[in-house]
């Protein structure tokens, strides 16, 4: 509903935002086969909305959805690209939809919509995420330490904090994992966004949990099958230098220290 | 029945791996080859003369050049992706490092093309 309330105000307030007529281009999946299709079915189908020149491709499927189509599945929660529901393939790259503006796609040709690649599709645009989400549990991703609960916070300098913060914002979207070309042909590898999980407890001074971590990913479907192909950073919408975290956790597997 | 999905969108990074992937494979598999027929020699010394005589052949001529391609685009990027595995300044610029592994690839071939078609076509 933001979308519409945003829509109404921005046009009596602002007047003067421009709106254009913009095609999207979903792929589209039919679990159950309605209208005569094949129970599983794939198919482009093509959409024509209005959209203001603040809209993001988000605001378009929403669009779809409540007025034109209601049967378009897709996730979504926050809007605002914290909550990490909606990373999908627009333009054959994977982003967050509620951060994408559509302006910034070249809306003169049709935008194609495509579900992340590599996971199961359940219907449309929605994935099976449990795989991405078992591998993450895998690098288990909770403070581990010895001895006894210290009565105050568990103190750490600015230093040991910066080592790990860029992980530290990841919000399990799953665009790295995703586009990550290991990935798509081996359905063993972790990928990234597990590594990334594993980066932010390795690095953390309070946490002794490392080298528990650092095991699991010495695996062969850990962090050595990354061959650096970059789609994972060039993907994250948090822009996590994911492969520099990958690398550091390889670096400390060779030297053996963290 | 589905539908092709698209291409994905990848940059600099993904298509070299795609290239490092596919030289590499070649070169073993040209690597291969030769190991078995210069194995021949404890064979037959014959028939080692006869399929390495064939290297000598216009179309062999052209797969020497392909192999040399190859190991010169194979051998540079591999050192590029040692450079990112170790530097942190490699790893920020790795699409510009692309570029330069291509601009060595296409200095090397320049100087080395001429010389090699030159002895392949102009029978010397
Ligand atoms: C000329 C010196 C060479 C250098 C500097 C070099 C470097 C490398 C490096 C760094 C990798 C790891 C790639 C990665 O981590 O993504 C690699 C992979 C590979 N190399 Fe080489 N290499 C050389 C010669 C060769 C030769 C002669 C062969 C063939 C027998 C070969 C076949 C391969 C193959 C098949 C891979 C695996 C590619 C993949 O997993 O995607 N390389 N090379
Ligand atoms: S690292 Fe970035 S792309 Fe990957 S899951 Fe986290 S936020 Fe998403
Ligand atoms: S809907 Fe929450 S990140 Fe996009």
């Amino acid at each position: 509903m933001t979308a519409t309330a945003e829509k109404t105000d921005s046009t009596s307030e602002v007047g003067a935002v421009p709106t254009f007529t913009v095609t999207l281009r979903i792929l589209r999946h039919d679990p159950e086969g309605l209208d005569g299709r094949e129970a599983g079915a794939e198919y482009w189908e093509e959409f024509t909305v209005e959209a203001f020149a603040t809209d993001r491709v988000l605001d378009a499927l929403h669009t779809i959805k409540w007025e034109q189509d209601g049967s378009l599945a897709f996730r979504r929660s926050c809007a605002h690209g914290v909550c990490g529901s909606d990373a999908m393939r627009i333009n054959a790259k994977n982003r967050l939809a509620c951060k994408t503006l559509l302006k910034d796609l070249n809306p003169s040709r049709p935008i194609t919509v495509e579900p992340i690649k590599g996971l199961p599709v359940e219907k449309d645009l929605i994935v099976d995420m449990e795989p991405f989400f078992a591998s993450y549990r895998e690098i288990m991703p909770f403070l581990m330490t010895t001895g006894p609960t210290p009565e105050r916070e568990r103190l750490q300098s600015p230093e040991e904090r910066a080592r790990f913060d860029d992980t530290t914002k990841c919000i399990m979207c799953a665009a790295c994992t995703t586009a990550c070309p290991v990935f798509w042909t081996d359905g063993q590898y972790f990928g990234p966004q597990a590594i990334v999980g594993a980066h932010r407890f390795i690095f953390d001074s309070r946490d002794e949990g490392e080298w528990d971590r650092l095991e699991v990913l010495n695996d062969k479907a850990g962090v050595w099958k990354c061959r650096t192909a970059f789609n994972c950073t060039e993907a994250c919408p948090r822009g996590i230098e994911v492969t520099k975290a990958i690398s550091e956790v390889k670096k400390a597997l060779t030297s053996g220290e963290v | 029945m589905s539908p092709a999905p698209t291409l994905y969108r990848g940059r600099e990074g993904m298509w070299m791996w795609l290239v490092h992937r596919t030289t590499g494979v070649a070169i073993f598999f040209f690597l291969l080859i030769h190991v078995l027929d210069t194995s021949l020699v404890r064979v037959s010394p014959e028939a080692y003369n006869e399929v390495i005589g064939a290297y000598k052949t216009p179309i062999y001529g052209l797969i020497e050049a392909g192999l040399v391609a190859a190991i010169v685009l194979h051998a540079f990027n591999g050192l590029r992706i040692i450079a990112v595995d170790r530097w942190t300044w490699a790893l920020r610029h790795q699409r510009m490092l692309v570029w330069v592994v291509w601009g060595i690839f296409v200095v090397m071939m320049a100087a080395f093309l001429p010389r090699h078609l030159g002895h392949v076509f102009g029978g010397a």
